[in-house]
């Protein structure tokens, strides 16, 4: 609304949107360090003994307490978390004794390489596909197609990735015995896990990059297209396609975010030597230095993607957030 | 003009170099600046300006729904007490300035005064008084037609039993024909009832139909204000006269040459 | 909810949603010892006729445990969205009651929390609260919670932004009140639609965290420890894996597709009614080297025809007003001109040709040159009909490049030309500038050098200052005039405002529910019209001349709604001299000495109406 009197200093709101989207990472990644923290001190009981199970020593408890720091004052225990931190040290495993980073740093590329796969296969699918039907179906157009696909991309938004990959590996695995259905070896294995964990985000992607293209379609300024005689081809690429994009990646943003937290459920299906299953398995042992450092990092992973979708967002829209205050 | 030579009465709405800023250090935008307006006892003053001049801001802090920043609005000589409701408004867009979840009835009964005895009566009399049928009351507002609905909301301000009304831009989104119909009820309320009013258009034919005294507002500030049959025949600021130009002849007969066009756009 | 169930996909998603609520209370009472029942020597099996879906390994058969199993998961999965919305109520809402400053810190919270997959903060909660059945249950019923709170602010936001909440704050209304009574029965459908769909996620998530053993622990369970039992053997018992996975996909889907429906019940349509078809309208004069003829044209929509048989030419040069109402078809009868009506929408005319071509057939190419290059459009809203991702130079570019073979450069030279001509100061700047920083008055400026990138022969201009101020409204008129007398180019100037039309335009055409009802030369308005709508609409509209003792003239009655244009003339229900005759027949466009008017009773003086409605 206020017209281009602020707007004629181009560095200045760059500038603004850089503080403004740093500070808000930085208090987005102190609360999580904060809540991975205090995660250990708020679980009912001795998280030690937990571990330990009922049947090891006081002495040993008493040993592995102190070994921890967890007989310190508690701001102090949280300033020697934040120290250690910063030099990576994340402690160790109750369990197998190594490093917290060295199992992090064992186990992260496989999940990386899933997420990864994933993400990029749904949207090289979805984009095209939500944009393909779009162009096809707008205004009532073939109206079959349209049910079909809507009715398709529904069912598989809703079906969740862990069943998902159980009928995959019922029916790809199982009946026809194509693909191996467990463990992380050669590009057989990758097919699975990776179909499991795109299907769902890319139909929901598809949908929406659809929405937007018609909403887009529906737009003024794309009736001014049409009055400039371009042609069709021109229009939907040039002036209806980059605007329904930028919308589409706010949601895409949030769907990598979940795509990325369903690493969990996959990883456990198809035995996947990943940090989703190295998390699962620190749960249920009470291996709380191990579950700390792996939300740690999903927490960083989440954050990370926020903050290249919104840095995205920016570069894309002329309007969007970096100009308004 | 100055506001000495304007008859003092009683119940008056001053405005008392009254600042509006919305947002917060270097993005800070001044929407009034240092107003000073007066709507005389039992008279319409026509506030007129173009779309982001700042007349709905000012409106918005006479009623109490945007802090002023500085100055003070005053009624009578005193501070206003928003709690004792003797200002009201009506507003522009009819289809948002009803609740849809309401009948006619609720809407207007809510702003009747706590203490009100027979409240359907007092109802069905506000109704009749902006020339509705009694039935009106148990509508939905999706079922009237925008004319009827800015009557409504006359109705709903004035059941509030206010000593000033302030009409924001209550005619610019209804049709053509529909727009003389809420016109004719304003001047008919106001002279059976001795309203005092504030009375806000971007369309100064509208406001000249209407008003006993036209203020003019450019950039946040009161350019001009005076008696309207002084301002329209003898306007001394620029802007206003650019105004009045513009109104008598939309199309531009006139070669004022190009002024530079600084008016930031509706959205 | 009539209207939700009358739909194939309400129906039947209401009953899939009945069926497995139905079960979820009668299949734990009726089959939990049967299911419970451990047979020894039916350990592991493969489907057979006693257990059709086989038996797990202590026996029990699965499909009796899958049904049992409904309860369990149906009730966590509600009781955890219920948490859910309750806390995201209370988180979202808090603002509103709590005021500015106590609001931007829980917005802030939510804000960041939001931000956290929901299944990522269920399994950190379910390490906090602990693994097990009300661990799992508080988990998601929080992790729920922040995008509620974030929908229940973004809803609540945009109702308290409206005037009718304050209007209730100006008349009295207290902060309680105004959340009870105005805002929260106005954000209802969307909230009970999300619930609906949360719940259908929140059973899906406990599946998935019963399954990776989080969840319910035994010897509880519901169907994601049924799953996650069953994946273990699923290369001997796949229906064992596949019965519950069937199960939560299906009740996942009840929950979802009901919350579908129901928000699609709520967008209410409207009514198709009937096509009916008219009789032809009068033939108009043609004129062989006019700019535009049109006759009898028609637009029509799945159920309305809000254009029905409109006939005009515009003649080199010349500047033709269109007036009437919302909803009198004026701006479809510019955008069908221009051949800009998309499907679903109609156009048919018995003739429909600009610059002596033939617009209804023939090759599309060619018709894009011409229109491309001869026609321009200008439309009402300057910020919304500029691309807002492209700069303007290269918006004004594309046209040379599509239509003149220009190559970029000669285009953009073109462009910044052309801004110059519409007077948009330093024009080389101001080309790679986007829309958004632009003023109201240099976009639409823009949008008319936009048409005079091409050599126009007509400018159609839709409400072109509608959304202007009055002294940027001249600004843009009068340039649109210099252009008119530089290229001698002709204007259709669509507008409600009466006065403009009168003052910019040679003739005028006055529309009313879809049809001309009267035309005829502008400088005569005001002294010759002969419709009494036009009579009326001229009265009704205060300008500086008005006098200010008398009370203004009204139209009695509202516009016609094109879904129900009454069989006579469609002005009748409202005009004082309607008669019998009026109601039954419609009166046909009489041409006269080069006017034409539609009315059994042109010319008969009207009484000015009253206070109408």
């Amino acid at each position: 609304m206020t017209a281009a009197i602020s707007r004629t200093h181009w560095d200045s709101p760059w500038l603004g949107f850089a503080v403004r989207r740093a500070g808000r990472l930085l208090v987005s990644l102190w609360v999580l360090i904060t809540a991975a923290f205090l995660m250990i001190h708020v679980i009912p009981g001795d998280p030690v003994r937990a571990a330990l199970g009922p049947s090891a020593s006081v002495q040993l408890v008493e040993a592995r307490r102190a070994a921890l720091g967890l007989n310190d004052p508690l701001w102090l225990q949280y300033l020697n978390y934040l120290g250690d931190l910063l030099t990576l040290d994340m402690r160790s495993s109750m369990v197998s004794g190594l490093p917290v980073a060295q199992v992090i740093g064992d186990r992260l590329p496989a999940t990386l390489e899933l997420a990864g796969y994933a993400a990029a296969l749904a949207f090289a699918v979805a984009i095209p596909l939500g944009a393909g039907m779009a162009v096809l179906t707008r205004g009532g157009r073939r109206r079959p197609a349209e049910l079909g696909f809507t009715a398709t991309s529904a069912v598989l938004a809703v079906v969740p990735e862990f069943l998902l990959a159980v009928g995959l590996i019922y029916v790809f695995g199982v009946r026809l015995a194509w693909l191996p259905v467990a463990g992380r070896d050669g590009f057989d294995s990758y097919i699975l896990p990776v179909l499991a964990l795109m299907i769902a985000p890319g139909a929901v992607l598809a949908r929406i990059m659809r929405v937007e293209m018609l909403a887009v379609f529906e737009a003024d300024h794309v009736r001014t297209a049409r009055a400039k005689r371009l042609p069709q081809w021109l229009i939907t690429l040039r002036h209806v396609l980059p605007n329904a994009l930028t919308a589409t990646v706010t949601v895409g943003g949030l769907l990598l975010g979940a795509l990325v937290a369903g690493t969990v459920l996959v990883e456990n299906v198809f035995a996947w030597p990943g940090l989703g299953s190295t998390i699962v398995q620190s749960i249920l042992a009470k291996d709380y230095p191990v579950v700390q450092g792996v939300v740690l990092v999903y927490g960083l992973g989440v954050l990370l993607i926020n903050l290249a979708v919104d840095v995205l967002l920016a570069v894309l829209d002329p309007r969007s957030t970096i100009r308004e205050s | 003009m100055s506001l000495s030579r304007w008859v003092i009465v009683v119940s008056e709405l001053t405005f008392e170099d009254v600042t509006v800023r919305f947002g917060t250090r270097g993005h800070a935008t001044t929407a009034a600046d240092g107003v000073h307006l007066t709507v005389p006892h039992g008279s319409i003053v026509g506030l007129v300006g173009e779309s982001g001049s700042g007349k709905s801001t000012l409106a918005r802090a006479a009623v109490g729904l945007v802090p002023v920043s500085g100055g003070r609005i005053l009624l009578d000589g005193q501070p206003i007490d928003h709690r004792a409701r003797r200002l009201q408004m009506v507003f522009q867009d009819p289809h948002s300035a009803l609740d849809p979840r309401m009948t006619i009835g609720e809407s207007i009964a809510e702003a009747l005064p706590r203490r009100a005895r027979d409240r359907r009566d007092r109802v069905a009399a506000l109704l009749d008084l902006v020339g509705l049928p009694a039935e009106c009351a148990r509508q939905y507002p999706a079922q009237l037609s925008g004319g009827q609905r800015q009557r409504v909301g006359l109705a709903r301000a004035l059941a509030g039993e206010p000593d000033v009304i302030i009409a924001d831009e209550i005619t610019s989104a209804l049709d053509v024909s529909i727009q003389g119909t809420v016109l004719n009820l304003v001047r008919d309320l106001q002279r059976r009832m001795r309203l005092s009013m504030l009375f806000i258009s971007h369309n100064l034919a509208v406001v000249r139909y209407v008003s006993d005294f036209i203020a003019v507002m450019y950039h946040g500030r009161i350019v001009e204000h005076g008696p309207a049959d002084q301002v329209l025949a003898d306007p001394q600021d620029p802007y206003t006269r650019e105004l009045l130009a513009a109104a008598a002849d939309p199309a531009g007969q006139l070669d004022l040459g190009e002024t530079s066009d600084t008016t930031p756009a509706h959205r | 909810m009539k209207r939700i169930l009358r739909t194939p996909l309400g129906l039947s998603a209401a009953v899939l949603l009945l069926a497995v609520l139905v079960l979820a209370v009668i299949a734990p009472l009726v089959w939990t010892d049967q299911a419970n029942a451990v047979d020894t020597a039916q350990i592991s099996r493969g489907s057979t006729a006693e257990h059709w879906m086989g038996t797990d390994n202590l026996g029990r058969d699965v499909f009796l445990r899958v049904l049992v199993a409904t309860g369990l998961s149906v009730r966590l999965a509600l009781l955890a969205t219920a948490i859910g919305v309750l806390a995201g109520l209370v988180l979202g809402a808090v603002p509103v009651v709590l005021g500015r400053r106590a609001g931007r810190v829980v917005t802030a919270v939510v804000n960041i929390a939001v931000a956290f997959p929901a299944l990522l903060l269920a399994l950190f909660f379910a390490v906090v609260i602990g693994p097990g059945t009300t661990g799992s249950l508080l988990a998601i019923g929080f992790a729920t919670a922040p995008g509620f709170a974030r929908l229940v602010q973004t809803l609540v936001a945009k109702v308290a932004g409206l005037d009718y909440v304050a209007a209730a704050r100006v008349a009295g209304a207290g902060r309680i009140r105004l959340l009870v009574r105005h805002i929260l029965p106005n954000v209802a459908e969307p909230l009970v639609i999300n619930a609906t769909m949360a719940a259908g996620a929140a059973l899906l998530a406990f599946a998935g965290l019963s399954f990776l053993g989080l969840g319910v622990q035994p010897p509880e369970y519901d169907w994601g420890r049924l799953l996650g039992e069953g994946l273990q053997g699923i290369y001997l018992r796949p229906a064992a894996a596949i019965a519950p996975g069937v199960a939560v996909v299906v009740a996942g889907l009840a929950f979802h597709l009901f919350g579908e429906a129901l928000s699609k019940g709520f967008t209410r349509h409207t009514a198709p009614v009937k096509l009916r078809r008219t009789e032809a309208a009068s033939a108009v004069p043609t004129d062989d080297d006019a700019v535009l003829v049109v006759e009898d044209l028609r637009v029509a929509f799945p159920g309305v025809t809000p254009v029905r048989g409109v006939s005009f030419t515009v003649g080199q040069g010349e500047a033709v007003g269109i007036v009437g109402e919302s909803g009198s078809g004026k701006s479809l009868t510019a955008l069908a001109v221009a051949r800009l009506i998309e499907h679903p929408g109609q156009v048919d005319a018995q003739r429909l040709t600009f610059q002596g071509r033939d617009l209804r057939n023939g090759d599309d190419r060619v018709h894009r040159r011409l229109l491309g290059t001869s026609l321009a459009m200008v439309f009402q809203d300057p910020m919304t009909s500029l691309n807002p991702a492209m700069r303007i130079g290269r918006q004004l570019a594309e046209v040379a490049e599509q239509h003149q073979g220009a190559s970029r450069k000669q285009a953009w030279q073109r462009a910044v030309d052309r801004l110059r001509a519409v007077r948009i100061p330093d024009p080389e700047r101001r080309a790679r500038q986007y829309p958004h920083e632009f003023s109201g008055g240099m976009r639409q400026r823009a949008m008319i050098g936009m048409g005079l990138m091409g050599k126009p022969a007509l400018i159609i201009a839709d409400e072109p200052t509608t959304a202007l101020d009055v002294t940027v409204q001249r600004q843009v008129l009068r340039l649109l005039r210099t252009i008119r007398a530089a290229d001698g180019a002709a204007l259709l100037l669509i507008s409600h405002d009466i006065t403009v039309v009168s003052q910019v335009c040679d003739r005028v055409l006055v529309m009313y529910a879809g049809r001309v009802v009267e035309d005829l030369p502008a400088d005569e308005l005001h002294t010759a019209a002969r419709h009494p709508y036009t009579r009326a609409l001229l009265a009704a509209v205060p300008d500086m001349t008005t006098d200010r003792d008398l009370p203004l003239a009204v139209i009695p009655g509202r516009p016609v709604d094109a879904a129900q244009v009454p069989t006579g003339c469609a002005y009748a229900p409202r005009c004082p001299l309607a008669t019998e005759r009026c109601v039954t027949a419609h009166p046909p466009l009489e041409t006269d000495n080069g006017r034409r008017v539609a009315c059994w009773h042109a010319d008969v003086p009207v009484q000015v109406g009253d206070r109408g409605e």
